[in-house]
C-alpha cells in the first residue's frame, strides 16, 4: 500500500531525513518509533504530500507523491501533530467542511459525518464550538477529520499525544479497529504504544531507519543488545571456555559456523565493551579470531532513550 | 465541477468566517457609516453651490440646474474609494496568515484541493464581503431617487460601483498574496497597507510636463483608471487594467503558496 524508496529531506544543510525506506502492506498498523526530530514528522509530511522529497520516490496506493499528489491526497487521512482546526467554527461545521474538501459526494456527506462522529466519540460536543473543546477532544475531532472520507491510507502522527490515559486507551482501540479496512501508519515516541497497537515497527533515528521488525522481535532483540557475535577458528569447547573466563562476559553460546570456523554469541554485562579483553583471551590461547561484532548497540541507545525521555518529554508537551 | 464545488467550500468557509467574527460586521458598519457621512457632505455641497446658481440665475436670468452626478456621486465615489483603501487590509490580512498560525494550512494542503482553488476561494469571499459593503452604500444613494426633482442618470453610478468594486478587487488580490507571506496578520496587515499606499500613490506621478516615464507610473497608479469609470465612461482599456492587476495578484498568491512548500 506504501512503498518508500531511499526518502531523502533536505532542509538547507540539514538532513531531515536520510535514505529511508519501507513498504506497508494493505490493511496493517505500522508504527514509526523514534526520539524527537528523529524524522518522522518529515517522513509523513511528505507521505501526505505536504512536503516534496529532495531524493527518493515514496508510492501510495500505487500513486508516486510526487508525479501524483491528487490522487495520493485522495486516498489519505492525515492527522498533524496538533490538529488542524479551525477554533471559531462548531466540530460540525468543521467536519463538514472537511467532508467538502475532501470530495465527499453531498448524497453521502451526511452519513459518513455521522459515522465519523460516532467512531471517534464526538456526537456529544458536535455543536461546540472548537476553541472550547478539551485537548482530547480536540484530538478525536482531528482523528474523525482524517478518517471522514474513508481513505485507504491513515497516517497519524502521534495519535495519543497529550491525552489522558483512559482517552490513550481509547484512541488505540479505535486505530486497532480501523486496521484491515485500512492502512495505519503512526508515528510515536512511546515504546509502549507500538507493542500494544502496531503489527510491525519501524524505527528511525536521526533520519536512518534503524530496525524495522515486528514489536515482540524487537523486545527479544532488544534483550540481546548487549551481545556481541564473534567469529574463530578452533576447537568449540576451548574456545567457549576462554570467552566463559573473560570478566565481564555472562554468557556465551556457540551457534555453529562454517569452513571450520565457530560463531559464539557472547552476552556482556550491561554497558561493558568486553572486545577488547575477548580478542587478547582467545588470541593469547592460539584460536584464529576471524571477526568480532557488537550486536544491536545502536538499538538499545534508542530504546533506552526512547523508555527514559518518554516521562520527561511527555510533561511539557500535555 | 469538483474544482466549483472545492472553490464553493473554502469560499463558504471564508464567508462563516467573517460574519462569525466581528470583521464582516466592523467593515460593514465601518464602510457604510463612512458612506453615509461622505455621502450627507457632498449633499450639503451640492445644495450650497445650487442655491448660488440658483440666486446667480435670478440676478442675471438664465441660471442652469447642476448635475447631481457631478457635484454628489463623483465625489462621493472618490472617497469611497479612500475608504477601501484603509478596509481592505482588513478583510486580506488573515486570509492565509491564521491557517498558517493555526496550523490548519497542512489541513488544506493535505486535502484533495489545490492552491489554486484555495486562493480562489480566499479571494472571491473577500469579493463578496466588499460587494456586498457597496450595495450596502448604494442605498443612501438610491434615496436620491424619492426626493430629487430631476433624478441623476443612473448608468454613471453604476458604472462608479463597478469601478470602486474593481479598484477594490486590486486591493483584495494584493492583499491576499501579502497575506501568504507572513504567520503574522499584523505584519501583513501593515504590508498591505503601504502595498496598497504604494498603489495608490503611483497615480500622482501624473504631469502633462513630464516625459513618458511618469506617464508610464502614472497608468500604473490605481486612481487613474477609476477617474473615467466614475465619470460614466466604460473603457475597455481601465477594465483590462484592473482585471490584469487582480490576476496578477492572484497569481503571486498561489506561487507564494505553492513555493512555500518547496522552501520549507
Amino acid at each position: 500500500m506504501i512503498e518508500v524508496e531511499s526518502l531523502t529531506k533536505r532542509y538547507g544543510r540539514a538532513t531531515a531525513v536520510d535514505g529511508v525506506s519501507f513498504r506497508v502492506e494493505k490493511g496493517e498498523i505500522l508504527g514509526f518509533l523514534g526520539p524527537n526530530g528523529a524524522g518522522k514528522t518529515t517522513t509523513m509530511r511528505i507521505l501526505t504530500c505536504y512536503l516534496p522529497p529532495t531524493e527518493g520516490t515514496a508510492r501510495v496506493a500505487g500513486h508516486d507523491v510526487f508525479a501524483a499528489p491528487m490522487e495520493v491526497k485522495k486516498r489519505v487521512g492525515y492527522l498533524p501533530e496538533s490538529p488542524p482546526l479551525y477554533p471559531d467554527m462548531s466540530v460540525r461545521d468543521y467536519l463538514d467542511f472537511c467532508a467538502r474538501i475532501k470530495n465527499v459526494p453531498g448524497s453521502e456527506r451526511k452519513t459518513r459525518l455521522a459515522e465519523a462522529i460516532e467512531k471517534c466519540r464526538v456526537g456529544d460536543v458536535r455543536n461546540t464550538l472548537i476553541a472550547k473543546l478539551s485537548k482530547g477532544y480536540r484530538q478525536r475531532v482531528g482523528l474523525a477529520q482524517a478518517i471522514l472520507h474513508n481513505p485507504d491510507v491513515l497516517i497519524l502522527d502521534e495519535p495519543t499525544a497529550g491525552l489522558d490515559p483512559k482517552q490513550i486507551i481509547e484512541t488505540r482501540e479505535l486505530i486497532r479497529s480501523l486496521a484491515g479496512s485500512h492502512t495505519v501508519v503512526l508515528s510515536t515516541h512511546i515504546l509502549p504504544e507500538v507493542s500494544m497497537t502496531c503489527g510491525r515497527v519501524v524505527i528511525i533515528n536521526k533520519g536512518r531507519v534503524v530496525a524495522e521488525d515486528t514489536p515482540e522481535n524487537l523486545t527479544r532483540r532488544l534483550k540481546g543488545a548487549g551481545t556481541i557475535r564473534l567469529e574463530a577458528r578452533g576447537d568449540d569447547a576451548a574456545i567457549l571456555e576462554a570467552v566463559r573466563a573473560v570478566p565481564g562476559v555472562l554468557a556465551a553460546h556457540a551457534r555453529g559456523g562454517h569452513d571450520g570456523a565457530v560463531i559464539v554469541d557472547v552476552e556482556a554485562e550491561a554497558g561493558k565493551d568486553v572486545r577488547a579483553e575477548l580478542a587478547w583471551a582467545l588470541v593469547t590461547k592460539g584460536h584464529a579470531l576471524l571477526g568480532l561484532q557488537q550486536m544491536g548497540m545502536s538499538l538499545e541507545e534508542i530504546f533506552l532513550h526512547l523508555t527514559t525521555t518518554d516521562a520527561a518529554d511527555a510533561a511539557p508537551d500535555a | 465541477m469538483t474544482a466549483l464545488r472545492n472553490v464553493a467550500a473554502i469560499f463558504g468557509k471564508e464567508w462563516r468566517h467573517y460574519f462569525g467574527s466581528p470583521i464582516a460586521w466592523v467593515a460593514l458598519f465601518v464602510w457604510t457609516l463612512l458612506f453615509g457621512i461622505f455621502y450627507y457632505f457632498a449633499f450639503t455641497f451640492f445644495l450650497e453651490q445650487s442655491m448660488r446658481v440658483a440666486q446667480q440665475g435670478m440676478e442675471y436670468g438664465g441660471g442652469m440646474k447642476l448635475s447631481l452626478n457631478e457635484y454628489l456621486i463623483r465625489p462621493l465615489f472618490h472617497n469611497m474609494a479612500v475608504v477601501a483603501l484603509f478596509v481592505a487590509p482588513m478583510l486580506t490580512m488573515r486570509l492565509f496568515a491564521e491557517e498558517k498560525r493555526q496550523g490548519t494550512i497542512e489541513l488544506l494542503a493535505t486535502s484533495p484541493i489545490s492552491d489554486l482553488q484555495v486562493v480562489a476561494g480566499k479571494f472571491l469571499a473577500a469579493a463578496g464581503l466588499y460587494a456586498l459593503m457597496i450595495l450596502g452604500g448604494l442605498v443612501n444613494v438610491a434615496g436620491i431617487w424619492i426626493y430629487a426633482s430631476s433624478p441623476p442618470e443612473w448608468k454613471p453610478i453604476l458604472t462608479g460601483a463597478l469601478g470602486i468594486f474593481l479598484l477594490g478587487c486590486c486591493f483584495l488580490a494584493m492583499g491576499t498574496f501579502v497575506s501568504t507571506l507572513t504567520r503574522n496578520q499584523i505584519v501583513a496587515g501593515i504590508l498591505s497597507f503601504c502595498l496598497f499606499l504604494g498603489m495608490w500613490t503611483l497615480g500622482w506621478a501624473d504631469d502633462p510636463m513630464g516625459g513618458p516615464v511618469s506617464k508610464v507610473v502614472a497608468y500604473l497608479g490605481i486612481t487613474t483608471h477609476l477617474e473615467d469609470l466614475v465619470k460614466g465612461v466604460v473603457d475597455l482599456k481601465d477594465l483590462v487594467f484592473y482585471l490584469s492587476v487582480v490576476t496578477f495578484g492572484l497569481f503571486l498568491a498561489h506561487q507564494s503558496v505553492e513555493s512555500q512548500r518547496w522552501r520549507a
